[in-house]
């Protein structure tokens, strides 16, 4: 089986490029050029140095002690809360402000949900001089202020999404119709494995850069460069197909995905799309996605503003319709206990988002000597007024 | 022939227009589509609405929302045209976003449009080439004309591959936008409509996007077989009501 993108853009039914005609030559150009571009000797070097000296890679691959303690098994976190930004989103941005650039492309749009895409376009737009807007759910807006409050401080410009849930779905909506109306001279910086094709493989690429690390991390660390799982959590899916993606094709090594459950899979309230979605069109791509009997995509739900999005990237759909991830659904309640057990144990306030991630644990047992690779994709500090309201701290 | 093929062939100047399905109120569409005949109308696009419109701008988005909150739905559509023809006899196309179609069935769909009497459809995020290598056997078995979108940015070659794989017409967006975004063309504009013009296409071209007036409409069928009005109707529903379609078309096309 593989895993990777065909020449036409699908992992195995799941892809495509469902777009208006009003897109097809800024997808096309694209298309046509981003791996060229990648493998560019000049781009590779850049792309690398930024990494290094501004994002500030590698991550830490952290063995974490007293967590794999409580639950009788090796954990180690993939500490991508410790980049410049606080997530992993700036790995994807930086990636795709260079090929902006080398397209001759002078504004960047993008959306984001819970601001930490927003965050990193905006940061590396401040840091190659380019022109931002960010389009973002009104209700994001609100429930993830100290993000908002960054990305003005960086130059962009942030433009509220008043239509639908007002939240992630319809952020992409604006930024999209906004690329509609501004094809030439605009890059649209897609923040998660979602989109178009080339965007889904693309982003993936970018964010391949969490794998590789764990690879060679985890053999110094422990003289093998496979743990027995990888886990991620999935809104669209961006930090998990960075985790997953050079272990794709390494049939010992289990993949597990979360997803936010919300209320709970069955509440009417919940993003859990590999149990609520079917196969459909959303953003540009065939893929899982929740939505009525009639085709109209449904408003999700999670406490997270990361992972209330009603599809999942066309790759994830594809490992979870051919049984290579084991999809997990955790509850609102769940990833804030396990959030709050993080910071007790390890002295880490990891992201709502993360936090689901971490939750497994109390669902599912390990065997005591299985290594599990748990991608901490952000920080915690945007989510304080959630964990404060939460917890009543 | 087909309903729209026989249309393109009058000597005239068409005018088509668009409207949400359910809106403003969710039987009001059968009634809609009779008055714009009675009125002169020579061709109708009856949307299909979606959640998640990308090529819509607030004024069509904001009507498929309120449709949607009607009840409208295929079903319902589909139900409400199943005599449309007993009335009716000028070209009906549905257009609509792929999803719904998609989870509908795409043959069971075209059958159905076949069985009411629809003539054609639009589906703008169903790409050329994937209606060509996956649907266009299916929808033609059914005698449906699928309608394709060019822009400004189309290139030319584009433009002959899209022209070799239609049956009707060529819908061509004015501007690089999306519904309602416009007022009035400038010369970037005419330049484009007289450059595709120029291409001596085998299929005419019908251009939409900024046609609000009879101004608009009066400059783009200069260079094309004639123009669809979408927002403007939409906002003539929305603060006149339905009664009142005559004053419109009267105010496009007199």
């Amino acid at each position: 089986m593989n895993y990777n993108v065909n020449e036409k853009g699908y992992y195995g039914e799941f892809g495509g490029a469902y777009i208006p005609e009003m897109l097809y030559p800024n997808v096309e150009e694209l298309r046509q050029n981003y791996l060229k571009v990648m493998a560019e000797p000049d781009f590779k070097k850049e792309f690398d140095q930024l990494l290094k000296d501004y994002v500030g890679r590698p991550s830490p691959l952290y063995f974490a002690k007293r967590l794999s303690e409580k639950y009788n098994t090796k954990i180690y976190l993939k500490r991508e809360d410790l980049n410049h930004t606080g997530a992993h989103k700036i790995n994807n941005t930086i990636g795709q402000i260079l090929m902006a650039k080398r397209l001759g492309k002078h504004r960047i749009i993008a959306e984001t949900g819970a601001g930490q895409h927003g965050v990193a376009t905006a940061t590396v737009c401040a840091l190659m001089g380019l022109e931002c807007i960010v389009y973002m759910g009104e209700i994001d807006i609100a429930r993830q202020a100290p993000n908002v409050a960054r990305m003005k401080m960086l130059g962009a410009k942030v433009m509220p999404a008043l239509s639908g849930s007002r939240t992630l779905k319809d952020a992409t909506n604006e930024a999209i119709r906004d690329w509609i109306n501004n094809p030439v001279d605009t890059h649209y910086i897609i923040g998660s494995a979602i989109g178009p094709h080339p965007y889904p493989d693309m982003v993936t690429r970018f964010q391949s850069i969490i794998s590789e690390e764990i690879k060679w991390q985890l053999k110094e660390q422990t003289g093998h460069e496979n743990p027995n799982y990888v886990v991620a959590c999935i809104g669209g899916g961006s930090n998990a197909a960075g985790t997953y993606y050079h272990y794709l094709h390494e049939p010992e090594v289990g993949i597990i995905a979360v997803e936010a459950a919300g209320h709970g899979v069955d509440s009417g309230e919940s993003a859990a799309t590999s149990v609520l979605g079917k196969e459909g069109i959303i953003h540009g791509c065939k893929t899982l996605l929740m939505q009525t009997k009639d085709g109209q995509i449904t408003e999700p739900y999670s406490i997270s503003a990361g992972l209330d999005y009603p599809g999942v990237g066309p790759m994830h759909a594809h490992l979870c319709k051919t049984g290579r991830a084991e999809f997990m659904a955790i509850t609102d309640d769940d990833a804030m206990n396990a959030g709050l057990e993080l910071c007790k144990l390890e002295g880490i306030i990891p992201a709502i988002e993360s936090s689901h991630a971490l939750a497994i644990f109390k669902q599912r047992t390990f065997k005591s000597n299985d290594v599990v690779v748990v991608s901490l994709s952000g920080r915690g500090d945007k989510d304080l007024e959630n964990y404060i309201n939460y917890f009543k701290i | 022939m087909n309903r729209i093929q026989n249309k393109l062939q009058e000597n005239k100047k068409l005018l088509s227009i668009y409207f949400t399905a359910g809106y403003p109120s969710l039987n009001d569409t059968v009634s809609i589509i009779q008055d714009l005949e009675k009125n002169g109308v020579d061709m109708i696009e009856i949307g299909l609405p979606f959640s998640d419109p990308l090529a819509d701008g607030p004024t069509i988005q904001a009507s498929s929302t309120d449709a949607l909150k009607n009840g409208m739905t295929t079903e319902v559509l589909f139900k409400q045209l199943k005599d449309i023809r007993k009335t009716v006899k000028i070209p009906l196309i549905i257009m609509g976003y792929f999803n719904p179609i998609f989870q509908y069935g795409v043959e069971a769909f075209c059958k159905k449009c076949q069985e009411i009497g629809v003539d054609g459809l639009i589906i703008p995020d169903l790409p050329v080439d994937v209606y060509h290598n996956e649907y266009q056997a299916t929808f033609e078995r059914y005698g449906l004309i699928n309608v394709f979108l060019i822009t400004p940015q189309t290139s030319e070659e584009r433009i002959n591959f899209i022209d070799s794989i239609s049956k009707g017409f060529i819908y061509m967006v004015s501007s690089a936008s999306v519904t309602g975004s416009q007022s009035g063309f400038g010369n970037t504009q005419t330049n484009y409509f007289k450059r595709v013009a120029d291409m001596n296409l085998k299929n005419p071209q019908i251009i939409g996007f900024g046609i609000s007036d009879n101004k608009t409409f009066t400059q783009a069928t200069t260079y094309a077989k004639g123009a669809i009005i979408g927002s403007a109707f939409i906002k003539h529903l929305a603060t006149k009501g339905r009664n009142n379609i005559k004053e419109f078309v009267t105010f496009v096309a007199s």
